[in-house]
């Protein structure tokens, strides 16, 4: 990653200085790699062993030249035939015989037949020239293609002279400012048998083809590209029926627009997890899990979702076939048929053993291509792994890449090893992805249960609980984990503990119930004593009101008659006596 | 149809056929006045009065001016004499001055003097 981010920035640097010009070769990733393409009105020499496909690199040069970028080209084939070349590259789209019609393409067959010729004192390959240049002036070429030019060396004895008269070529298509391909058989420890690359000085590309466990890769390299960054490392290449595609390995620039879109998982309980609302658009999930714990259910529900909202998914199996997923999701309630039926869901199947790493990811790409949609899910990724888990990581990484670049969701499931370090997938790909969904078994008293966590979520608050995993006729449940002493129960011992639970509420209740009986006799009792001394009370005090009453009446009379008594008497300050 | 082949193209350089031969037609094949066709010609030349006196027709083929011609007869050295006939066509590269080497080129060694 660094050094992609470090070769892209000098790519932009260096577009600041005076580069050497680029001629684009119209190879999907080619020009990627070399910051453009093939040196412009220069030499450039494709070398590699038979069959690793220099002539299709040479004329797909030449027929992109020719038919997008508006270059007209000159092929000289010293080898094939033109009518066998029109025929090689039929497969391909491409009709030859149409360009050469059109003045787009100027064709050339060179014979040599060393059993015609006869030598006799000096020659030079003057010829050569005037067919190049009667070629070149015809079409008013500015690509060339000499394919296998050191077929000469067989026709011809004097090397001295040829070796001398194909420098002398070199020179005199740099001088006519062509861009010129020029393939070339690898050589015992060289990189051409001739040693062609000598004169050659500017681009040196070499095409290799190599089998590991019975799987072939081509791979290519640019050796030598003088005034240019380029990549050096061993890239990847594919002929298929679209043509030469070089595969970047290292593409991941980093720069993705992001999305605040939210897709949801297809499970309700799992969203509620996501902030309630999914994963984000655009991002790449990993689904690990043990052997049958669930992760192509997970996906298969995804891709349900998805299609439900009338988007498209596009589901890789590398395990089951398509007839097998469908049934098997039928169990949990999802009908998958029916969108393959309306052409929302594409299903494709593949044995991962069929292909290289390279054709898989190129397969992936033609069917996204074609296909444009929202999801992506392969299932699993694991299988992919064959020879070199580098080389996975590489193709998986170029592969996200790739569909975060369009803003397609990619969903891998991936298979981690029973008891092993879960946390680490095999495929070391979770670090890549934006989410990680770990579905794990627990086994406790005797029975497996699924459980379902959120490891990693990239820019969202996410639950951090493990809930268990239930696959029900009705489709996917999590439900919340029972946690009670610290441990998590699941499964039997859930239902136990949460029985348990209920029990206990119960006794709870009912000895709650009994002590509120009891109070309230309790209550009544005391109630009927505040009751009784209240009127005792209320008794007391009537009491002591009639006396007070009888005192006051008493008084009274006692004032009377004391004024009575006076007026008998005769005083008459009554009142000061009674005061005092 | 031999013969009209050859009035459709009438050599340049001299060569008339005696009749009862087999007659050889010869193109050599030059690009401009460079001191090799030169001197290919020049030796052709004599080889052929020296040896096929009446029994050649010459043809020399200038392919600065025909360049065309280079592809449809496949010429690829320069200086490049080709019998076209009698079948099957033969080609003797170089500056011809090996005289025996031509003879056997042109297989008609057998035939000299």
């Amino acid at each position: 990653m660094a050094r992609a981010s470090k070769r892209h920035k000098t790519a932009t640097a260096s577009h600041a200085l005076p580069q050497l010009k680029k001629s684009p070769s119209g190879i999907a990733g080619f020009d990627e790699i070399t910051g453009g393409g093939l040196p412009a009105g220069r030499p450039t020499i494709v070398c590699g062993g038979p069959g690793c496909g220099k002539t299709m690199f040479a004329m797909e040069f030449l027929i992109r030249g020719a038919t997008e970028f508006g270059e007209p080209g000159v092929l000289m084939t010293f080898e094939e035939t033109g009518e066998e070349m029109s025929r090689n590259v039929e497969s391909l789209g491409f009709n030859l015989q149409s360009l050469a019609d059109k003045k787009k393409l100027f064709l050339d067959y060179v014979r040599i037949e060393p059993s015609e010729i006869q030598e006799t004192g000096e020659y030079d390959l003057e010829g050569l020239f005037v067919r190049l240049q009667n070629a070149v002036e015809s079409v008013d070429a500015k690509r060339v293609v000499l394919d296998t030019v050191e077929a000469i060396f067989s026709g011809f004895g004097n090397s001295g002279m040829l070796r001398s008269e194909i420098r002398r070529l070199f020179r005199w298509l740099k001088d006519r400012g062509l861009t010129t391909v020029i393939t070339a058989e690898r050589g015992e420890g060289t990189l051409t048998r001739y040693g062609l690359e000598e004169y050659v000085s500017d681009c040196v590309v070499s095409l290799d083809h190599r089998v590991n466990d019975q799987i072939s890769t081509r791979r290519m390299r640019i050796v030598k590209d003088r005034g240019s960054s380029h990549g050096t490392d061993e890239y990847p290449f594919l002929i298929d029926k679209k043509g030469f595609s070089v595969l970047p390995l290292s593409s991941i620039r980093l720069d993705h627009k992001v999305s605040k879109d939210r897709i949801s998982s297809g499970i309700k309980d799992l969203d509620v997890m996501l902030e309630g609302r999914g994963f984000f658009k655009g991002s790449s999930i990993l689904v690990s899990g043990t052997s049958g714990s669930g992760k192509s259910t997970v996906a298969a529900h995804f891709a349900n979702e998805t299609c439900r909202s009338g988007k498209r998914a596009l589901y890789i199996a590398f395990e089951e076939s398509s007839a097998q997923v469908t049934r098997n999701m039928r169990s949990v309630g999802i009908n998958l048929a029916q969108y393959i039926q309306k052409g929302l869901l594409e299903f494709h199947a593949w044995r991962p053993s069929q292909h290289g790493l390279e054709m898989h990811l190129l397969r992936i790409h033609d069917l996204v291509d074609e296909f444009n949609p929202q999801v992506v899910i392969v299932d699993p990724i694991t299988n992919l792994i064959s020879a070199n888990p580098n080389e996975v990581h590489a193709m998986l990484m170029r592969l996200l890449d790739f569909l975060k670049d369009r803003h397609m969701t990619a969903t891998f499931t991936t298979l981690t090893a029973n008891r092993g370090a879960e946390e680490q997938t095999e495929v070391g790909i979770s670090s890549l992805t934006d989410t990680w969904i770990l579905l794990r078994d627990l086994e406790l008293n005797g029975e497996r249960n699924r459980c379902l966590y959120v490891l990693k979520l990239r820019g969202m608050a996410h639950s951090n609980q493990i809930r268990e995993f239930v696959l029900s006729r009705t489709g996917v449940h999590l439900l919340p984990a029972y946690i009670g002493s610290g441990t998590v129960y699941t499964g039997s011992a859930r239902l136990a503990q949460e029985a348990r639970e209920k029990a206990e509420a119960l006794r709870e209740q009912q000895q709650l119930e009994e002590k509120r009986k009891e109070f309230s006799v309790r209550r009544g009792v005391l109630e009927s004593q505040i009751a009784a001394l209240r009127s005792e009370l209320s008794s007391g005090e009537s009491e002591f009101a009639r006396l007070t009453r009888q005192r006051s009446e008493r008084q009274q009379r006692l004032a009377l008659d004391r004024e009575e008594m006076g007026k008998i008497r005769g005083v008459t300050s009554a009142n000061e006596v009674v005061n005092s | 149809m031999r013969s009209s082949k050859v009035k459709a193209k009438p050599p340049k350089t001299q060569g008339t056929g005696n009749g009862t031969d087999v007659v050889l037609e010869l193109r050599l094949y030059v690009a401009g006045q460079t001191p090799k066709s030169l001197i290919a010609l020049q030796n052709l030349t004599k080889i052929c009065e020296e040896h096929l006196q009446g029994r050649y027709r010459l043809h020399v083929i200038d392919l600065v001016k025909t360049p065309q011609l280079a592809q449809d007869d496949q010429i690829l050295a320069i200086p490049t004499l080709v019998r076209n006939l009698p079948q099957p066509i033969r080609k003797i590269i170089g500056d011809l001055s090996d005289t025996q080497r031509v003879l056997v080129g042109l297989d008609v060694r057998s035939q000299a003097k």
